[in-house]
């Protein structure tokens, strides 16, 4: 017996050894870094390039899967997000001739098939959404970009980095636009044989991260790409699962359990108890506007008085309270952080005395108005009680306002044909993305964007403005551009095109082991800084 | 039996072509379009009608349905505005999720409900009789989806027991019945799914066990010397042709989904489908979800008829 022992022993500490030696020198397995993203979205935004549900779509998947020619900069908190480079490393418009743009391409660029990104790729891109007749040709990828791509003529290459845009008019902020145009790998399209249905399982763009499983109407996951051409913003987690949360009490609710990591959009009335829980709330300024567009031709808002005393209505303050303090008071179109804000003559402020008087001598006291707005829908926030507030207000000085409330879909349906078919409204309540000069100003005071050409619900005219949007749209140097672009706000502060209410502040909620993440001012947001602590 | 059979699947017919019709055309009833979920607000003319003819939403109304009927008789759904991916396979997948949930909250509700109807009806007039009408009233009148949240926040939230959203951990690709883990994502929507179903047949098998209690036969069968267990066999044997005709209603709905408690557990399941469709007017997820339902609402009804008449061989006579 004392031999089986002694022979026991000696295995006993072989094996002890073998293990320590195993612990030191071999790969040890570590457990995925996961983040776990629960959307406001009603489903998985779609993968085959421009993405649907709204910008939560380029935020979560456009951006993530895809690279643009242009980009945004979402790394910092305290300044607005504006462009640089993307899969485009330079853009200037030839001095000699405004139409044509010269682009140049970042070089060693790998889609996530393998090949290697080019100047074809980009002129085969155009093609899939503005050519009916190539097989890339996707008609709703057509639809959802096209209006922004629209002036872009033809693209030539001049070698595998090098490309010439020519535009039908000059365009100023082309760059802009091509910050939403993501661009699809023709590699593994045509692998696919274009078949869109098998590309949306497994996409090849050049983004951050590549799609690994998709689960429609459930999850989507992706995780990191490796060797992705922007070293400093290869995703610092291995997955990223993206969940479609469409109720808010769930959202909050699946935070709270432990089953997601970060949610968009929590209910105010929720925040306190997600505070309690120890979950970080962020917040930021960010180019929203929950505001009213008006009726220029019908009705009262003719009348400048009138829309000033609608604006001097409004007591802002008030409505902070009811949304916990999570919004921004509007003091014009665009936050006043943004570049071109200005010194609007005319202040927007609470002032009741001074919009009865106006309505006074406009002769529309008491003065009825009708807006239409929604139960909910994108960036809308908490509608109905703000709208409630918002008419308590305005009837307090002389206004009688009547609210026609419909779902979402209905609404853009009164406002898409413009105030021609709804002449009995006065104003729309829909709450706009002003990421960009042409979303933020020109596209609801130009007169070439009568709807239902375009966004100008109203059909504000004013040529003075009509003017000045054509020069900006013609001046390339930045500096000049922006003081054009800071009158043009002033003049539609002082003009009273809208009533003006807030700017939401994005609340997200995130658990306390998520690190690293930045809210910039942006629709969009960067999560590849994110890792999760354990 | 089999000319009632074949009666009932012939009248079944007509009826699925008039569902058709009404699915076809009462999505476009409703305002807003599906180009509106497609298009910016800045889209030009012609890009609206690049779109709407490469969606076939240009044909006149009556072509579209023809061309809807034809795809739809092979199983074609045709291909979803929003998503691209084929409908039928949407709604096959939907469906299934939901008949899961179904499944677990008719199990769940049908036998409680029966068997607390039956004793309702029994103990008819007493404190226990009232109580559970109350109860059973309570059910149906609880709004399901504030039940959903309330269970969500105690079993969830405050203590975790349960999880709050979802079908399974890695979602309804990887849902399996026999892991615990798994089935623990069922339990809330099947509670919440539930009560309704409960309570309107705890009510129904009352009053039916009521009714048949003081019919003649049941005193005839006391003074036969039959014992009481007996004498409820055949009490709830003429009780049940009531009860299932409610049952197979009940079950048609359940299967249509729940929008809310779907959208609050996020169960992705017929209910959810529909909601998203309705948001963004995906006219072909509307229609062929809706049609397919109605069809198989059709198809449970005439299941439960020949149940009943097998149950009570009188109905096959009317």
């Amino acid at each position: 017996m004392p031999h089986l022992w002694i022979a026991f022993r000696s295995f006993t500490r072989t094996f002890f050894w073998i293990g320590i030696i195993a612990g030191w020198t071999l790969p040890s397995a570590h457990a995925e870094s996961v983040l776990r993203v629960a959307m406001t979205a009603g489903d998985v935004p779609i993968t085959i390039g421009q993405p649907d549900q709204g910008f939560e779509g380029y935020r979560f998947v456009g951006y993530n899967i895809y690279d643009t020619l242009t980009s945004w900069d979402l790394s910092k908190s305290d300044v607005a997000a504006d462009l640089r480079p993307g899969l485009a490393i330079s853009w200037e418009v030839d001095p000699k001739n405004p139409n044509r743009w010269i682009v140049e391409l970042r070089q060693g660029v790998k889609w996530h098939d393998g090949c290697e990104f080019k100047a074809e790729d980009v002129i085969w891109n155009l093609d899939r959404i503005a050519n009916e007749k190539a097989p890339q040709f996707h008609p709703k990828q057509f639809a959802m970009i096209r209006n922004r791509t629209d002036n872009i003529q033809k693209i030539e290459a001049v070698n595998d980095y090098k490309l010439v845009m020519t535009t039908a008019q000059p365009d100023s902020l082309l760059p802009y636009q091509l910050s939403y145009w993501f661009m699809v790998s023709r590699c593994k399209l045509e692998a696919l044989h274009y078949d869109y249905e098998a590309f949306q399982k497994a996409p090849s763009g050049t983004g951050p991260y590549k799609v690994d499983k998709l689960v429609p109407q459930e999850r989507l996951e992706l995780v990191q790409n490796p060797d992705y051409w922007d070293e400093k913003r290869i995703p610092k987690h291995d997955r990223l699962v993206l969940i479609p949360m469409p109720e808010a009490t769930t959202r909050a609710a699946a935070l709270l359990a432990g089953q997601v990591d970060f949610i968009e959009a929590p209910s105010p009335d929720t925040i306190p108890r997600l505070q309690s829980a120890g979950m970080q709330i962020m917040t930021n300024g960010y180019p929203h506007n929950w505001s009213y567009q008006l009726n220029f031709v019908d009705g009262p808002f003719k009348d400048i008085r009138v829309r000033k005393a609608a604006n001097l209505a409004l007591n802002r303050a008030d409505m902070k309270k009811l949304l916990g303090g999570y919004m921004i008071e509007s003091t014009g179109n665009v936050l006043p952080s943004t570049p071109y804000f200005g010194h609007p003559s005319f202040k927007i402020e609470y002032n009741p005395k001074q919009a009865t008087a106006l309505l006074q001598e406009a002769g529309c006291y008491p003065c009825d108005i009708t807006f239409a707005i929604s139960t909910s829908g994108s960036g809308q926030m908490q509608p109905l009680p703000m709208n409630e507030l918002v008419k308590a207000q305005l009837d307090a000085v002389g206004f009688n306002t009547k609210l026609d409330v419909m779902d979402w879909n209905a609404l853009l349906d009164v406002a898409r044909p413009g105030r021609e078919k709804s002449p009995d409204t006065d104003g729309i309540n829909i709450s706009r993305a002003l990421q960009d000069p042409f979303s933020a100003l020109f596209r609801h005071v130009y007169s070439k964007q009568h709807a239902p050409a375009g966004s100008n619900w109203g059909h504000y005219t004013n040529p003075a403005v009509d003017a000045l949007i054509e020069e900006i749209y013609a001046t390339f140097d930045p500096e000049a551009r922006l003081a054009k672009l800071t009158k043009l706000h002033e003049m539609m502060v002082d003009e009273a095109v809208m009533l003006w209410v807030a700017h939401d502040v994005n609340p997200r909620a995130l658990h306390p082991r998520v690190k690293g993440f930045v809210q910039a001012q942006s629709w969009f947001q960067d999560l590849t800084p994110i890792h999760i602590e354990n | 039996m089999m000319a009632y059979v074949m009666r009932r699947v012939l009248y079944a017919i007509p009826i699925a072509l008039g569902v058709s019709i009404v699915c076809f055309s009462l999505v476009y009833l409703a305002p807003g379009d599906p180009l509106q979920t497609l298009l910016p607000e800045d889209a030009s003319a012609e890009t609206i009608e690049i779109v709407k003819k490469a969606y076939g939403l240009d044909q006149p109304l009556p072509m579209q349905y023809l061309i809807w009927l034809g795809r739809a008789i092979t199983g074609d759904l045709g291909m979803s505005i929003a998503t691209g991916r084929q409908v039928s396979g949407e709604i096959l997948k939907a469906l299934s999720n939901t008949i899961i949930l179904s499944v677990g909250a008719i199990t769940l509700s049908f036998s409680l409900a029966f068997g607390l109807g039956i004793m309702a009806g029994y103990l008819h007039g007493r404190w226990t009789d009232r109580l559970l009408t109350g109860l059973a009233v309570v059910g149906v009148s609880v709004p399901n989806y504030w039940l959903g949240i309330v269970l969500v926040i105690i079993f969830s939230v405050e203590y975790q027991l349960l999880p709050a959203t979802g079908m399974g951990p890695g979602g309804s690709g990887t849902f399996n019945l026999l892991d615990p883990a798994h089935l623990k994502h069922l339990m809330l929507p099947v509670v919440t799914l539930s009560l309704i179903p409960m309570g309107i047949i705890t009510r129904t098998a009352r009053a039916a066990v009521a009714e048949a209690l003081n019919q003649d036969f049941v005193q005839t069968l006391r003074a036969k010397g039959l014992r009481e267990w007996a004498v409820a066999t055949h009490v709830v044997r003429n009780a049940l042709p009531q009860v299932l005709a409610v049952m197979g209603l009940q079950f048609g709905y359940l299967l249509g989904g729940s929008i809310l408690v779907e959208t609050i557990f996020t169960w992705p399941g017929t209910g959810f489908l529909l909601n998203k469709a309705i948001l963004t007017r995906d006219i072909p997820v509307l229609q062929g979800t809706i049609l397919v339902l109605a069809i198989f609402f059709v198809v449970t009804n005439l299941m439960v008829d020949l149940l009943q008449t097998a149950v009570d061989p009188r109905m096959q006579r009317r």
